[in-house]
């Protein structure tokens, strides 16, 4: 039998165990013998004028190897905003020149000989800032009285289309027309590992860095530009990485200074970042203000759904300025909408910037469409869950398109909200909701429902979504296996070995899996965009599958036969003749002579659409406005399931991220741009207690567009459990007349939602 | 200043600075990097060890602290005839890690944690694990992983 399918236990889990992962900083390697320590002064201010920088006083503290401010980095390249198509005066300066854009904005490098002379050392650069006003609403950004960017003219950084070209006439003839703004806050992607990077020269004038990251090629490329040196001059090593969620794709400007100063001091240099730095300095997420208006017929049928989004890019344009083109992308969700439109503005903000995390862009899409369907299933007074059900689109197993430019690949919308109702025993939960409302319980029972359907795998390098593996027996029966996917958490090492042992017939425990090294694997897309199985796993199976073939060829010359008349045992993992007992060979012998292996790319027909339905139960205090998130009942169809154990674990992950930003994460600043959450005893970081056990129903879809079948599994489930939580707290308090509570469902936020309510009922 | 530490039933004296962490001391000094710094606030619970058969947050204790006393990591879990600990093994059954940033201290305070609660409800379990972060598993395998260590205990 296949072990495709089945629970296989990670082979990776040992090393985590005992001697735990090998991440950035615990790397022990000569070549980083000696190394310094880079630290950064960071802006304590959203928006300033850069008056002057004294180091004298760090230059003389114990330790200290040298300061370096813009000035030197003057070798390096402004870092242009991420797509051509972006404001283009809205650069980045490798460190912050003149102007400071928001608090933890990078002014100074701090070099010491030792890591704890760092931490006193940047303490002691003396930094004149001037200040400046500084926009941290994105309506006030949009006001533009401020400007981030003087040259740029402007606060946008790009538009999606534009107010002109919105439909006068899109709601015309509905019976019901709501409309809504909503607020799909701030939070931070915070993975456990921070960022980090290690670098150092070679004598042939070559960088070896080791950067956590979640794809070492992509990485390289982002080095390879910010360095402005030739593409054979780096090399990316990736460690063990802890967790990444979007946020550590490509490279940063720390990054970058770690290598440059390696080069300027011909050191090894290293760098470690803090939590506070990490909760400043990496990209932030989500942060859109959305605009929803849905209409249609008193009976409950959706005619017209119109998303307006504001983007809030922060300090520079960076991914947050491209999310909203995925948020359009997905607009309509898993409707049949007779008209429906979106547009978008990404603007700049004196915050952290904005970039990918768990969904990027999609969860924005799905949050927004959820939150519509219950405003208007309220308007009507509809039960929620019938209004979804009136609407959705009908299974199809053709592709079916959208006016946005999504193709779905298959789907069964109907079937993935049926099989969570009744798992979570709906109707049940409207009764005891009916008896506690009658009871006049003060914890309140709240039941959120959420229908998704996302895009996953779309992206690689660039061109139609593509993935390579290199896949080589040994002639002691071990394989290695080359991947371009890049695992921090995903198991690929389990899940590749699964792939190539089920095709050679070799035991999973003789498979090795490698990545994230350049010159080793010098094309490959990463892991980011729930691609990896579907494109990775694939092209590890065609290489399988391949290397087979290529075998057989040279056993039949070693048995003399016919290639036709070979037959390839799995189970011995050896080519017989057919009909003559006792003549075999096996792969690891046909590795003896000369070296067996095959390199293959896989290419998708285009990217795949995962769906499925959320139910979140709660418990809302309505005394005190505490949330309490009692289930989760999840369908999440990714297609077909290799290992259900990683897929699993990928979908508990998810609705736990989902969940927390529905009812306890955000990243907060004050009006003058202050963080307020920049560390994790004032972030929301959700613990075990916060969390239930999480209810997983089974749905398998197969697409077409990958011989595993498989769709993507990473981002589903955030996509899917914000939104159920935050309908389940508003539905919670509905008969009090709330309608939309904003995320995330903070007691505070609960609490004026409840007292608003009653005043206005009053 | 000089300290004496049994460090994974091994008795070490080491010249130490007086400000430096446990953490750091185990990490660069005895080279044991299993235990991780996830934060600054001592929130996260990554750098959890055991000292003296208790679990604590290492980044929060000064290595003078420990002192005379013994500390435990994941590396020195001791599985007898197995290749991994009870707690150990129980984590790798449920898939209760997956990039593996807290899994040292998270596995370590399981282990002080069932040593004064060797049968947890599911709440409980909770409750005592409140101090340890992890982003990837949504605590779910987490919590099934200590379950299944008190009950194979
Ligand atoms: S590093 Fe010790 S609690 Fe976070
Ligand atoms: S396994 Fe990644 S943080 Fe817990």
């Amino acid at each position: 039998m296949s072990i495709l399918g089945t629970r296989v236990l990670r082979t990776e889990d040992p090393r985590f165990l005992t001697i735990g992962g090998n991440y950035t900083e615990d790397l022990v390697d000569e070549r980083l013998t000696g190394a310094v320590h880079v630290f950064f002064v960071r802006s304590p201010v959203a928006h300033a004028r850069i008056v002057g920088i004294d180091p004298s006083g760090a230059l003389a503290a114990p330790g200290v190897v040298a300061v370096y401010t813009a000035a030197d980095l003057a070798d390096l390249p402004d870092v242009p905003p991420i797509l051509p198509t972006m404001n283009q005066a809205m650069k980045r300066p490798p460190l912050a020149r003149d102007v400071v854009r928001y608090v933890g904005d990078p002014v100074a490098i701090v070099v010491t000989e030792e890591a704890y002379q760092g931490e006193d050392a940047v303490e002691l650069v003396d930094v004149d800032y001037d200040a400046l006003a500084a926009v941290v609403d994105i309506d006030e950004s949009l006001a533009g009285e401020t400007l981030l960017f003087p040259e740029a003219g402007t606060n946008v950084a790009i538009e999606y289309g534009s107010e002109a070209d919105l439909d006068s006439k899109l709601f015309d003839g509905c019976e019901v027309v709501v409309k809504h703004r909503i607020v799909n806050q701030r939070i931070a992607p915070a993975p456990m590992e921070s960022r980090g990077a290690a670098a150092v020269w070679g004598d042939d004038g070559r960088l070896t860095a080791w950067i956590p990251n979640q794809g070492a090629q992509g990485t390289k490329g982002a080095m390879v530009g910010m360095l402005g040196i030739g593409a054979a001059d780096v090399r990316v090593i990736t460690p063990d990485v802890g967790g990444g969620f979007g946020a550590k794709f490509g490279a940063d400007l720390e990054h970058v200074a770690t290598a440059w100063v390696a080069r300027k001091l011909n050191r090894p240099a290293r760098w470690n970042e803090t939590r506070y730095e990490n909760l400043l300095g990496m990209t932030h997420a989500r942060a859109q203000i959305q605009t929803v208006t849905v209409g249609g017929t008193r009976d409950g049928r959706m005619e017209a759904y119109r998303l307006e989004i504001l983007q809030d890019c922060g300090g520079y344009p960076k991914i947050g300025g491209l999310l909203p083109s995925l948020t359009i992308l997905m607009t309509p969700g898993t409707y049949a909408f007779d008209r429906a439109e979106s547009i978008a503005k990404a603007i700049v903000t004196n915050t952290t910037p904005v970039g990918a995390y768990r969904g990027a862009g999609r969860p924005e899409a799905t949050a927004a469409v959820e939150r519509a369907v219950d405003l208007f299933a309220a308007e009507i007074g509809m039960d929620p869950a019938q209004v979804r059900r009136r609407n959705l689109l009908p299974p199809f197993t053709e592709p079916h398109q959208t006016k946005f430019g999504a193709v779905y690949d298959t789907g069964d919308y109907e079937a993935a909200l049926d099989r969570v109702l009744e798992a979570a025993d709906y109707e049940q939960l409207r009764a005891e909701q009916a008896k506690r409302r009658a009871n006049g319980d003060p914890i309140a029972l709240g039941i959120g429902l959420s229908s998704y359907v996302e895009v996953t795998g779309g992206g690689a390098e660039s061109g139609e979504p593509h993935e390579n593996a290199l896949v080589e027996v040994h002639p002691d029966g071990s394989v290695t296996i080359l991947t371009g996917t890049s695992p921090h958490g995903q198991g690929h090492e389990t899940a590749w070995a699964m792939l190539a042992s089920d095709v050679l017939g070799i035991p999973m425990d003789k498979i090795t899996l490698k990545w994230g090294d350049t010159d080793l694997i010098p094309r490959g897309g990463g892991t980011g965009g729930s691609r990896s199985l579907q494109q990775g796993g694939s092209a590890v199976q065609k290489a399988s599958r391949e290397l087979v073939d290529v075998a057989r060829t040279r056993a039949a010359e070693e048995l003399e036969a016919n290639p036709d008349d070979l037959q390839f045992d799995v189970a011995t993992s050896a080519f017989a003749v057919a009909g003559v007992p006792g003549t075999s060979v096996s792969l690891a012998q046909l590795a003896e002579h000369e070296r067996l292996f095959v390199e293959t790319d896989f290419f998708q027909p285009g990217a795949t659409f995962p769906f499925g339905a959320h139910v979140a139960v709660v418990d809302v205090d309505t005394e005190t406005g505490k949330v309490v998130l009692r289930r989760v009942i999840a369908v999440d169809d990714a297609g077909v399931i290799l290992n259900p154990l990683l897929a699993d674990g990928q979908r508990h992950g998810g609705i736990a991220q989902g969940a927390a930003q529905a009812f306890l994460e955000e990243f907060v600043y004050d009006a003058d741009g202050n963080p307020m959450t920049a560390s994790f005893a004032d972030y929301p970081f959700p613990s075990a207690t916060e969390m239930p056990s999480f209810e997983l129903v089974d749905m398998q879809t197969p697409t077409t567009y990958n011989p595993l079948g498989a769709k993507g599994i990473g981002e589903a489930g955030t996509i899917g459990s914000t939104p159920a939580v935050q309908n389940a707290v508003v539905d919670a308090l509905s008969h009090l007349g709330v309608r939309h509570i904003d995320l995330p469902t903070s007691p505070q936020r609960v609490w004026k939602a409840i007292q608003a309510a009653r005043s206005e009922n009053a | 200043m000089r300290v004496n530490i049994t460090v994974n039933d091994e008795p070490r004296s080491d010249e130490v600075e007086p400000r430096l962490l446990l953490v750091h001391y185990l990490r660069e000094v005895c080279d044991l990097r299993a235990a991780n710094v996830g934060c600054d606030t001592t929130s996260c619970g990554a750098c959890t060890v055991l000292l003296d058969g208790k679990s604590v947050k290492s980044c929060t204790v000064l290595t003078v602290q420990a002192d005379g006393h013994s500390v435990t990591t994941a590396e020195g879990l001791d599985g007898g005839a197995e290749e991994l600990h009870p707690v150990q093994a129980a984590f790798r059954a449920e898939h209760g890690l997956q990039c593996g940033f807290c899994t040292p201290g998270m596995v370590m305070a399981t282990v002080g944690f069932l040593s004064e609660n060797p049968h947890p409800t599911e709440e409980e379990v909770r409750e005592g694990l409140e101090g340890n972060f992890c982003r990837c598993t949504g605590y779910h395998n987490i919590v099934r992983a200590v379950l299944h260590a008190a009950e194979s205990a």
